[in-house]
């Protein structure tokens, strides 16, 4: 019995999945939030390196590395938002910081 | 047949763990989770011989971002039960829309299209053939502009993240150098004309 393709798309598709559940149910934590976006990216980056592997083209691979460079530097700013919402609020609960009335 | 069990093993931990992140109650052991998922997914992506990217990974994610991740949870002084609040009301909702997703894929994925015989699983590369000289060699011909745009990237999050977290302490002390260029001689010398006095005074 041989891993074949779907394997690994099932796998990407479950994780990004889960990533989805895990922003709907944690609404008010921003940090699970992010986490979540970063699980996404992940199981993207699964379904690019699979893709890759299977027809045999690196340009899945490369598409990879400037998906995780786009990664960290949203990871990057979003925690620095972060710092400084908490350094003005003294809290990151969402429900404190929807002024813009969204 | 070894790569199966190494690929059914991993699968497994990395939804468990992927679970826990979302789960959990404490934001810092959903890092170390989420620390875990991408551990186990470099250990996938070796066995697809992305070892380049798996290494980048485990380098980059869990050496840089979930650092980054573990120092801003610990930094901040956060109310885990006003965070959980709702949590069990709006669990089914996500459960639901995972599930609707889950499926659409799922009978996406499973068609035709994707199975072994349409796709056949390549053959191995020779033990001497470098992930790493194949990316480098696109990296820097094909893919050099897009390089040179996810470097400029970088350095717009650097310059965003240092200017919204640095703020000007009214105690610190720092020089200016714009106005320690413009300073003239009169602003900081006083020539005062004074009568000489005598020795015996």
């Amino acid at each position: 019995m041989n891993v074949e393709l779907s394997h690994y798309l099932i796998l990407a598709a479950i994780l990004f999945s889960i990533s989805i559940a895990g922003i709907v149910i944690n609404r008010k934590n921003i940090i699970i939030l992010l986490m979540s976006i970063e699980l996404m990216l992940l199981a993207v980056n699964l379904n690019f390196i699979a893709f890759s592997h299977y027809l045999n083209d690196l340009a899945g691979q490369v598409f990879v590395f400037f998906i995780l460079t786009v990664a960290a530097a949203e990871a990057a700013i979003g925690l620095a938002i972060l710092v400084v919402l908490f350094r003005n609020k003294r809290s990151i609960v969402i429900d404190d910081i929807s002024e813009l009335r969204g | 047949m070894l790569e199966t069990i190494i690929f059914y093993a991993f699968a497994i931990i990395t939804v468990t763990t992927a679970t826990a992140v979302v789960t959990v109650k404490n934001p810092v052991h959903a890092a170390l989770f989420l620390v875990l998922t991408f551990f186990t997914s470099a250990v996938i992506w070796m066995t697809l011989e992305a070892e380049f990217l798996a290494i980048t990974l485990v380098l980059v994610y869990v050496g840089a971002v979930m650092v980054l991740f573990l120092f801003v949870v610990m930094m901040l002084d956060i109310n885990i039960a006003r965070m959980r609040e709702g949590f069990s009301r709006v669990l089914p909702l996500g459960i639901f829309v995972a599930a609707i997703m889950l499926a659409l894929m799922w009978s996406v994925v499973t068609s035709d299209y994707f199975s072994i015989e349409v796709l056949a699983k390549p053959e191995a590369r020779a033990a001497d053939y470098s992930n790493t000289k194949a990316l480098g060699a696109v990296l820097y011909t094909d893919y050099v502009l897009a390089f040179e745009i996810a470097a400029v990237i970088l350095l717009v999050a650097i310059i965003a993240a240092i200017s919204l977290t640095m703020r000007k302490r009214p105690q610190t002390k720092y020089q200016n150098p714009s106005d320690q260029i413009k300073v003239r001689k009169a602003d900081r010398l006083r020539i005062i004309k004074m009568p000489s006095s005598g020795k015996d005074s």
